[in-house]
């Protein structure tokens, strides 16, 4: 019998390699090794995109979280171990150890370990009652019942989760105020013209956005035996009122396993174009892998990488001869604005903006130079649609035509 | 209530009761048919819960709008006439016995 493929971590990359490794061994492809998924959290792996979204707003159910039905891993004999951390590997034995005190053997090891959140520093008040980050189904469990209408939520951080949640408090109807370091929010992920958008629409909802804004500390009041958040200080001076805060100031990837067993690590796990590590019997995939792409070693973290790089090392330890080549793609949802990206925008040296076919909507595509990199379509499937049909197919529609409203896409995507 | 069946290229044959208003990506994972991802949780963002509609269901299916065909494109098996997204079947009364075939990328 071939030794255990042992997966850590069982979010979203772990499902994907898992559902892929039991279709081919389905089909009499691969080796059919046994399989050991070990995760931290209690429950199987599951979607987390909609924690921010629509099971934060109460319109999806539990149950249509997880991204396999619960005794799915059991009728297909994966051995699963949640609640379980593992705390380290040892390369040369080819052995972990979890939290739980097993020794577990493996043939192979693939580090799913994903991200997670950064949060403030304690002399900030980072760990004040009342103050949240968003990443774990108990992170947005224990975030729920605190969404109460006229209470004050403030936003740390501009960036895709929190303005979700913002939108979501809004619901509620809470008071929401988003306070961003940068000049703008999104500044990190989207040009200019996107960010603006954003903006407005909060704004339309009546969320106060402060951007070039920055946090000194978050302030407490205490009754003695407990403190709770109860506002903040800001370095223009000015002090907010908050009855709770969400921190969403981006993330840092789940090294440390990887990094304690000697494999190289730069802005993540280094993973090689079939997602394999240094040590040749480990392999990495999702938020905590890096890899090379047009000269820079880069991690993306979006459902999109997670999926089809699990799919991708599934596929290469069943001998198929593939490399990971993406066309990412992204989503968001704000009140009754979808956001959906195609491509990467890194390296953009211009922009041009279209007009939706409907309105409100309007999409933001990213050249370097005449090469269509990326676009960002905000309620405009179809500018999503055909601006992903066109990036995957290399053609590169000069921007006049793209903003030119009286061209339609269709044609140009042809050609 | 539609009774529906999935049927893979290996020869298997999934067949499921699917409440009304679910639609048939969320309704293939519930009944473990391999091969339908359904990654972006069925916001047409991503293309991976591509089925073929069986020739008889066709006119009961209807059409498929400008964005769906557009995103029918991006499929890793590649499209055919009667290539849907599953995400956008919405299980009802009407689709009662269809049949839905399954691409193996
Ligand atoms: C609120 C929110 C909204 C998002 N919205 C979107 C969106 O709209 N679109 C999009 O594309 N992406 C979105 N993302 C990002 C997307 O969810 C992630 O990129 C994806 O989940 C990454 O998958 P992963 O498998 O790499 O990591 P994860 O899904 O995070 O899984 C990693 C798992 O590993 C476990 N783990 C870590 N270390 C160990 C260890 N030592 N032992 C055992 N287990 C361990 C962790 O507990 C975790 O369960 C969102 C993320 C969040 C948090
Ligand atoms: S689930 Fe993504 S397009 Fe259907």
């Amino acid at each position: 019998m071939p030794k255990p493929i042992v997966i850590v971590g069982a979010g979203q990359a772990a499902a994907s390699f898992v559902s892929r490794h039991k279709a081919l061994a389905n089909k009499g492809i691969g080796n059919n090794e046994p399989l050991i998924l070990i995760g931290e959290e209690p429950v199987p792996p599951y979607q987390r995109p909609p924690l921010s979204k629509a099971y934060m707003s109460g319109d999806l159910e539990r149950d249509r979280l997880f991204i396999r039905p619960t005794q799915w891993y059991s009728e297909q004999n994966i051995t699963t171990y949640f609640n379980t951390r593992v705390d380290s590997i040892d390369p040369q034995l080819r052995k972990l150890k979890t939290s739980d005190g097993q020794t577990i053997d493996y043939g192979k090891l693939i580090l799913c370990t994903g991200s997670s959140p950064l949060s403030l520093p304690t002399r900030m008040g980072g760990d004040l009652a009342g103050v949240f980050t968003l990443r774990n189904i108990a992170d947005a469990e224990a975030m729920a019942p605190e969404l109460v209408l006229g209470r004050k939520l403030l936003i740390v951080g501009g960036g895709y989760i929190g303005l979700e949640a913002a939108a979501v408090a809004r619901k509620f109807g809470l008071d929401v105020t988003v306070i961003e370091m940068a000049e703008r929010i999104l500044q990190r992920v989207a040009a200019p013209q996107t960010s603006d958008f954003f903006r407005m629409l909060h704004q339309q909802h009546d969320v106060d956005v402060r951007e070039s804004t920055q946090l000194v500390r978050l302030t407490q009041k205490s009754d003695g035996l407990n403190s709770r958040v109860d506002g903040a200080e800001l370095a223009n001076g000015e002090q907010l009122e908050a009855d709770l805060v969400l921190v969403g100031i981006g993330g840092r990837p789940n090294i440390k396993l990887a990094d304690q067993s000697g494999l190289d690590c730069e802005n993540g796990i280094a993973v090689n174009q079939i997602c394999q590590t240094s040590n040749p019997d480990i392999f990495s995939a999702g938020d905590c892998a890096s890899f090379m792409r047009n000269g820079q070693r880069i991690r993306l973290e979006s459902v999109q990488n997670a999926a089809d790089q699990g799919d991708l090392v599934a596929r290469v330890i069943a001998g198929e001869a593939v490399t990971y080549d993406p066309l990412p793609w992204f989503w968001s949802d704000q009140y009754d604005c979808k956001l959906q990206i195609a491509g990467l925008n890194m390296g953009y040296t211009q922009t041009v903006i279209r007009p939706g076919s409907k309105p409100g909507g309007q999409s933001v595509w990213y050249y370097a130079q005449d090469k269509l990199l990326a676009v960002d379509a905000m309620n405009d499937t179809m500018a999503y649609a055909l601006g992903r049909k066109m990036i995957g197919a290399g053609l590169h529609p000069s921007p006049d035509l793209i903003a030119d409203p009286a061209i339609d896409l269709k044609t140009v995507s042809k050609k | 209530m539609a009774k529906i069946t999935w049927k893979t290229e290996d020869g298997k044959e999934i067949s499921a009761d699917v409440k009304d208003g679910l639609n048939l990506m969320e309704a293939a994972i519930a009944n473990d048919v391999p091969d339908v991802d359904g990654d972006c949780g069925g916001c047409l963002s991503c293309a991976t819960c591509h089925v073929f509609v069986d020739e008889a269901w066709l006119e009961r299916t209807g059409e498929v709008d400008d964005i769906e065909d557009t995103m029918l494109e991006m499929t890793d098996v590649e499209r055919r006439d009667n290539s849907r997204l599953s995400c956008q079947l919405i299980a009802s009364p009407e689709l009662d016995g269809l049949v839905l075939h399954v691409p193996a990328p």
